[in-house]
């Protein structure tokens, strides 16, 4: 048996809205996975450490305030630095769709927008991982 | 599903009855509007003496920009203004520093100096227009460059009326924006609550919100029990310091969602004033009626709007709108259409704004105080929430009061377990979320409000030239003074007024006070 699936949720920036990330690792956990999650205001070096030191195959961003054009490919970047290029990254938030689109052609795995349900989270990210 | 299986709950799980009679209010009383505990109301003639207030959140981009929304927002009606600020500014980080990349300007207006606050407030009496201003871990702060641009303005301080949102527990509990560890920010928060007392009697100092309680996932019951509990907190810490609860509760004012469960509101509101009234009349032996009467602010719940079909946004509202004006607001914000995606565009505010002058001036709503008082299963729900809540204060209580509580993590994981059930009662279709979950169609696009860098570069600029221009050995000393004062137990109002008088931006006052009282990092409860 393979061992289960390791995801780092985190939440960059300033934004203290955790409802959703806490939601979401919960989801994760109760479908098996071992889910770290990163606590508040996370720049993105903190979160590529975390994710090499916890060795996780998937990272999760919660950004809810604007600032995902800034943060994300600062993260995608950090992550081509130190080869993690196998490691998936999804974002969920509030992600105008041409955003969305711009951050999937910079290597961001999904977009997970408001209304998006935790089964297509789950699935996606079982999917991305592998299994 | 069989009728027979089938429950019956309100949106925070409370179970509804088939039928609610005679039985349900046994034993109620129920005095008459504006009489204690004010279940029915604070004034006895309600809406016919004042409408509410009509207050709409707004902030956004540059100082400049942002004046110009509030200029246009007086002259459509609105009858006060509500400050929002940007994240960095929230967080007391000027524009210019590395962790304002990408969020200046985004969530509110970007605040980094007095200067800032002066084109705020330009061409705006703060004499006459009241002003409500979103501000929490830095409140006092912000609250000093508001005092002094009416002092610029020639307003008397004494005549100034409007509200700090300043609760900085429910910043622990559910929305996270805190800079330093709880027991020195409710030293600050004393410190505006007893310099208010002193100096600006008419204008609230703390706004005990539940709204953001709430929008974390909170019940309705959690969400009136905290911010009470929240309430009583204050009022501790205030009479500690030595003043008299007279001589402060009266302005203390609260702020609560209005979500989508019609009645479960409506009852939130009414047991709000009447455990409220009790607390302050027998916890606290308050003498003056003023100190009883529970004030509040609603604004319509953001978590409730949805991506999907963004026009079924403008239903929502006016239904929550409806649940606040039937039970007893004293101002109301009601959300724009476009909220899912983003601050809102000048068209869809517009319609919020309508929504509550066609409530106030067209269906007649306001016309009679309480017109739900009596139905047997509104005064069923009241007692009920009002029961549920006061359990919970108890166990606070036992706890040894709210900070005690938070530092343990208890409201923040009860509000967790509750937005987790929600989620997957939506999850399971149990919830019916009209468009998102149900009836779901193609979505039609909608004009936005986009905010580009361009705010964050002009900041910026700006406040490179202000370092450059203003007396940097008066911004020393200042900053000095504010850290002495911060060491020891004086009231720190005075010396954060010097501080912004010296044009010491927002980040050098706030590094000022980390230095002294340190930052939080909280312990994540999943």
């Amino acid at each position: 048996m393979s061992r289960p699936i390791r995801v780092l949720v985190a939440k960059p920036g300033l934004d203290g809205h955790d409802r959703g990330a806490k939601v979401i690792a919960r989801a994760l956990r109760d479908a098996g996975m071992e889910v770290i999650y990163t606590g508040l205001r996370q720049t993105p070096e903190m979160i590529v450490n975390a994710a090499l030191q916890e060795d996780v195959q998937v990272i999760g961003l919660s950004i809810l305030s604007g600032a995902h054009n800034a943060i994300v490919p600062r993260v995608m970047e950090l992550l081509r630095e130190k080869d993690m290029t196998d490691v998936k990254v999804v974002v969920g938030g509030i992600i105008p769709d041409e955003d969305a689109e711009t951050l999937k052609r910079q290597g961001v795995a999904e977009v997970f927008q408001p209304g998006a349900s935790l089964e297509g989270i789950v699935g996606f990210i079982k999917a991305a991982a592998g299994v | 599903m069989k009728t027979a299986e089938r429950q019956f709950t309100t949106i925070s799980g409370v179970p509804i009855e088939p039928v609610y009679g005679p039985e349900a209010v046994k034993g109620i009383e129920l005095p008459a509007p504006g009489e204690f505990p004010y279940t029915r109301g604070i004034h006895h003639d309600m809406y016919r003496g004042k409408l509410w207030t009509m207050r709409q959140f707004s902030g956004f981009a540059t100082p400049e920009e942002t004046n110009r929304r509030y200029h246009y927002l007086l002259a459509q009606g609105q009858t006060g203004l509500s400050v929002a600020f940007d994240l960095p500014t929230l967080m007391g980080y000027d524009a210019d520093h590395s962790m304002a990349e990408g969020e200046v300007g985004k969530c509110g207006v970007s605040i980094s100096s007095l200067e800032d606050m002066e084109v705020l407030f330009r061409g705006i009496p703060l004499g006459d227009v009241t002003v409500s201003m979103t501000i929490n871990s830095p409140a006092a702060v912000l609250w000093a460059m508001y005092l002094a641009v009416a002092e610029q303005q020639g307003a008397d301080w004494a005549r100034l009326s409007g509200t700090l949102q300043n609760d900085i527990l429910k910043e622990y509990i559910a929305q996270k924006e805190y800079i330093f560890p709880p027991r020195p920010s409710m030293r600050l928060v004393t410190d505006t609550i007893e310099f208010g007392a002193r100096h600006t009697p008419r204008f609230n100092p703390i706004s005990i919100s539940g709204y953001h309680i709430r929008e974390a996932g909170s019940t309705a019951v959690q969400e009136l029990a905290f911010t009470l509990r929240d309430g009583i907190e204050y009022v501790d810490w205030a009479l500690e310091r030595g003043l008299n609860v007279d001589e402060f509760a009266p302005r203390l004012s609260f702020f609560f969602n209005a979500h989508s469960d019609f009645f479960e509101e409506i009852a939130k509101y009414r047991a709000a004033r009447k455990i409220w009234a009790y607390t302050m009349r027998d916890r606290y032996g308050a003498k003056s009626e003023r100190s009883m009467k529970l004030r509040f602010h609603a604004q319509t719940a953001g978590c409730s709007l949805t991506w999907q079909q963004p026009y079924n946004n403008v239903v929502r509202t006016a239904l929550q709108a409806l649940s606040a004006v039937l039970g007893g607001a004293q101002s109301l914000h009601t959300n724009s259409l476009d909220e899912a995606y983003a601050l809102p565009s000048e068209h869809a505010v517009t319609l919020a704004l309508r929504t509550q002058q066609v409530l106030a001036y067209e269906t007649g709503v306001a016309a009679t105080p309480d017109p739900l008082g009596g139905s047997y299963f509104v005064e069923k729900l009241t007692v009920d929430t009002e029961a549920a809540a006061n359990g919970y204060i108890r166990q606070i209580d036992e706890m040894g009061g709210m900070v005690p509580a938070i530092e343990r993590g208890f409201p923040q994981s009860e509000i967790a377990s509750a937005s987790y059930r929600y989620q997957k009662e939506v999850e399971a279709g149990e919830r019916v979320i009209v468009g998102v979950n149900r009836f779901q169609a193609d979505d039609q696009p909608i004009d936005l409000l986009q905010i580009d860098e361009s705010a964050a570069r002009s900041q910026e600029k700006k406040l490179a030239a202000l370092r450059a221009r203003r007396d940097s050995a008066r911004v020393q000393q200042a900053l000095d003074r504010l850290r002495c004062a911060a060491e020891g137990t004086e009231n720190t109002m005075p010396y954060l007024l010097d501080a912004v008088r010296s044009y010491a931006t927002l980040g050098e006052i706030c590094d000022a006070l980390r230095g002294v009282f340190g930052t939080y990092q909280e312990t994540t409860h999943l």
